[in-house]
């Protein structure tokens, strides 16, 4: 889709000083173009979920796959096939592409946010301590036993991680403002010391409890392995409403990337905006982490990619980004899961810091002004 | 008849403002402030660096909180109207030009139809209207496509006068929006500006740092000092060397230009 822009585009120049757009798509009338991103995303979205499906320790053909996915409306498709293949392909495969895809989605997508928001180019919720003081929330709650809480017929763990989440960022912000201004270099200083605080003290609790090594790992590198539909269940009404209430501001993070002084002079109530996405991209954050544990880079790198390639415009930029990163974590998570030879696991984490950090290293090295540092 | 005449002459005002005192935490910067500002007027807002000037167009955009006093905006208090509802009555170009992301120009642009729109609407006939007659009057056409990160300073400060100018308000305030443009980009906006104040009734207050260009242009000088007004009045009733010298405590010399008819200060070494 790139090379195409670049084509079509007379007005891109290479250096940088404009942008390559997707000129034919966006200069058709209405709201066509963007129904055309969404189709061409939906699509692209079931295509990789069906590949990754095939992937795994149990060999399932594509065949096998296809005429599960679609015997709810074709019952008859099912017939002939194993019970325990079914229960694999729907209820394992299946359900844990789906968490990957809200995980990965919901991560980009605070990223993009917290980014805007903080007008900070090193923002995300690993960086700024939210993921990690989310996984605290978590796991303090699972140990002190309200774990099985429920209210309303939902389990309160997102609720703790959300708690949890809400805590570190406003510890972060107070250990990162100096002089009533907040910097980029020192918030995210806080919110290293503040993750790395909060790590050591899953680690501890982790260990009181007796838990495997196999948990605390869960929780500080992140993973998706042993979910079922119940956690896309458990984090899908959070991810929802934080999510909306993001796309509903979509157009005041664009005027808040001007800075405080120029929204508020274009009519942007920037105090309750800002208090509100803050507020929506935790929430996003916290539902993730309380099913995947701390999966890093994900909202670091996927905003800063996106942006890249369609610019900073946020009500392009916030779907994309949701769908890039549900891309990413997917992929990171189907390579988690397929690269141990004896069918050992990988902490998803583990993929996306491999994958994120050299990336990153190029923007910072290559690309210093655009992070602004 | 007479007094139908006499009504339509006499303009309404815009901005009043009266006793005001505010300023930041721990630091009070203006105190008890009074003026009114009448519709079409051009105001030229000097003074010394600290004097209160950009806190008090910052007052008047209700960014810097009131502590006493009372601003109102058409009739109305400042306090009471929501955001957009101000932004619609009033745009600014502020001093801070540092935009980060890489936005095109166009898109800054853009984003001056802000409080005219609707959460859901898309760009409107009237918003692209707004939006190419700001490009126009600026002359940045040519910059539209460009990021405006990847600009020069002068060229930035005019894209963001496109973005109030978009904005479509009936009062503008300049805080030193043309301070890195060229001497030919200056006059030009300034003349943009005085035609809109001219032809449309546009009321500007502008923040500026070049007298001389405030007595080119404005008709009215306000000079602030220590967060008081020293001097308030039409430029050639206030440009002297006297009120100069009180305000800026520096000997300058002030000479009417035979060619324009308006006074210039010249600093003496």
């Amino acid at each position: 889709m790139k090379e195409e822009a670049g084509k079509a585009d007379s007005g891109w120049r290479a250096d940088g000083s404009t942008r390559p757009q997707l000129s034919w798509m966006l200069k058709l009338p209405g709201y066509a173009p963007v129904a055309m991103c969404w189709l061409t995303a939906a699509l692209l979205l079931v295509l990789t979920a069906f590949l990754t499906s095939g992937v795994g320790a149990f060999d399932t053909s594509y065949d096998v796959i296809w005429r599960l996915w679609l015997s709810p409306f074709h019952p008859q498709w099912a017939e002939g096939i194993d019970e325990r293949v079914r229960y694999i392909v729907i209820h394992v495969r299946l359900a844990r592409v789906c968490l990957a895809l809200t995980v990965g989605g919901a991560l980009a997508l605070a990223g993009a946010v917290y980014q805007g928001v903080l007008l900070n180019p090193l923002a995300d919720p690993f960086t700024l301590g939210v993921s990690t003081g989310a996984a605290f929330g978590a796991a303090l709650h699972l140990l002190i036993g309200w774990g099985a809480g429920q209210f309303l017929g939902m389990s309160t763990l997102p609720v703790a991680a959300f708690t949890g989440a809400l805590a570190a960022l406003y510890l972060v912000y107070l250990l990162g403002r100096v002089d009533g201004r907040v910097h980029a270099t020192t918030l995210v200083l806080a919110g290293i010391i503040v993750s790395t605080f909060l790590s050591a003290w899953i680690g501890l609790l982790k260990s009181l409890n007796e838990d495997s090594v196999s948990t605390i790992v869960f929780w500080v590198m992140g993973s998706l392995s042993a979910k079922g539909w119940l956690h896309v269940l458990l984090v899908l009404p959070y991810l929802t409403a934080g999510g909306a209430m993001i796309l509903f501001y979509a157009r005041e993070l664009d005027l808040l990337t001007l800075g405080d002084v120029q929204a508020q002079h274009l009519g942007v109530n920037v105090q309750q905006v800002r208090f509100r996405l803050m507020l929506a991209a935790s929430l996003v954050t916290a539902a993730a982490v309380s099913v995947s544990g701390v999966i890093g880079f994900v909202g670091l790198v996927v905003p800063h990619l996106v942006r890249l390639a369609i610019g900073p415009h946020h009500r392009r930029l916030l779907p994309a980004v949701l769908l890039a990163g549900a891309l990413l974590v997917l992929l990171s998570d189907t390579v988690a899961r397929s690269l141990l030879p004896s069918g050992q696991e990988l902490p998803v984490g583990v993929v996306t810091a491999i994958l994120g950090g050299p990336f990153f290293c190029y923007l910072m090295l290559h690309r210093k002004k655009y992070l602004q540092l | 008849m007479l007094s139908h005449a006499s009504s339509q002459e006499i303009p309404a005002t815009v901005i009043r403002v009266e006793d005001l005192s505010c300023g930041y935490p721990g630091r009070s910067v203006l105190n008890n402030i009074s003026f009114c500002v009448k519709a079409g007027e051009f105001v030229g807002l000097l003074g010394p660096n600290g004097s209160g000037k950009t806190t008090l167009l910052l007052a008047l955009s209700g960014v810097v909180a009131i502590e006493s006093g009372e601003i109102e905006i058409d009739g109305r208090s400042l306090s009471r109207l929501k955001h957009r509802e101000r932004a619609c009555r009033m745009a600014v170009v502020a001093q801070e030009t540092e935009v980060r992301f890489p936005f095109s120009c166009a898109e800054v642009v853009r984003m001056g139809r802000y409080p005219h729109q609707k959460r859901w609407q898309m760009e409107s006939p009237a918003d692209s209207a707004a939006v190419q007659r700001a490009l126009q009057l600026t002359d940045t056409e040519a910059l539209a496509d460009r990021l405006i990160t990847a600009i020069s300073g002068g060229e930035k400060q005019r894209v963001l006068a496109a973005k109030a100018l978009a904005q479509d308000a009936p009062v503008l305030l300049l805080d030193e929006a043309t301070s890195a443009m060229d001497i030919h980009r200056k006059l030009q906006i300034f003349r943009v500006l005085k035609s809109l104040n001219q032809e449309q009734g546009l009321t500007i207050i502008a923040v500026l740092h070049d007298i001389n260009l405030a007595a080119l242009f404005c008709e009215r000088l306000m000079l602030l000092k220590d967060g008081r007004i020293a001097a308030d009045g039409q430029t050639h009733a206030v440009m002297t060397s006297e009120v100069l010298k009180r305000v800026y405590e520096t000997d300058v010399l002030v000479q009417e230009i035979a060619q324009t008819g308006k006074r210039q200060v010249i600093f003496l070494p």
